[in-house]
């Protein structure tokens, strides 16, 4: 698989923006760092949910455990700050794990009727990875967090039938 | 598809945020592995999951093969009035689901 390394200016370039997007706002977070090394699909995914827009690190508590031993069957849960409103809720949460072959695992949508973003389920991963969710919120700005999660036996060792 | 598991709770007050847990029996095949001759195994996997609830969609998730083997999946809604919750899956062989629960709103 190919590895695509950022460069050291997008990176400071993307803290930067997300940086000055939270003195702006006047809300709590800062900057959201993604992994330094990715392959190429997982950049691909990740760009294209964000289309631009820089997410910024907070109000996303996303929990798996810190050591999977099967990596076939991992529960995941993630949960979004919101009220949930008409007016100020959730869109859509993407649940990213780049180490794997597919890094999108699921794209979740909510609406203020769901009453509170939450998702929980079980997920394959490959290897040990930080996994990723990005909420997109109804005012169009962009929440990240993540969980780093240490996979002894791998999803893609799945025997053959 | 075989009938699903879906498990709310027996009794929710109006305006109360409550738990939804479903499960499907459901193989996932990511399209990745290969059989014994070699020959790859094609992908099958549920790509999409809607609950239906008081005349609107209240959560609707696009699964991919990152999901585990028989998709376990818990979300909230809000309970507005008695009615049912109607769960849909697909799958990526054109096969459908559909499952109801009566949600009793005291």
């Amino acid at each position: 698989m190919t590895h695509q390394r950022y460069s050291r200016r997008w990176f400071a370039g993307v803290v930067g923006v997300a940086a000055a997007g939270i003195a702006h706002a006047g809300v709590g977070g800062g900057g959201f760092a993604l992994p330094e090394v990715m392959s190429d699909q997982a950049v691909k995914a990740i760009s294209e949910l964000l289309a631009g827009r820089t997410p910024q690190h907070g109000r996303v508590r996303l929990e798996i455990p810190k050591l999977a031993e099967n990596g076939l069957s991992v529960p995941l849960a993630v949960e979004v700050e919101s009220p949930m409103t008409a007016k100020d809720h959730v869109r859509t949460v993407h649940i990213v794990s780049p180490a794997n072959p597919i890094a999108t695992v699921a794209r979740v949508h909510f609406t203020p009727r769901s009453g509170r973003a939450f998702l929980s389920t079980r997920i394959r991963l490959a290897d040990s990875q930080r996994v990723l969710a990005f909420a997109e919120m109804s005012d169009g700005s962009v929440w990240a967090g993540d969980a780093s999660v240490v996979v002894t036996l791998g999803g893609c060792l799945d025997p053959v039938l | 598809m075989k009938p699903a598991f879906i498990k709310v709770p027996e009794r929710v007050k109006r305006g109360e945020v409550f738990p939804v847990k479903v499960l499907i029996r459901h193989p996932m095949e990511t399209g990745h592995r290969r059989d014994r001759v070699g020959a790859p195994i094609p992908r099958d996997i549920i790509h999409s999951f809607r609950a239906d609830y008081d005349g609107d969609v209240v959560f609707r998730m696009e699964l991919f093969p990152g999901i585990a083997a028989n998709p376990y999946l818990e979300f909230r809604t809000v309970a507005t009035r008695t009615g049912t919750l109607t769960c849909r899956w697909e799958d990526d062989a054109g096969g459908r689901h559909s499952q109801s629960v009566t949600i009793t709103v005291e």
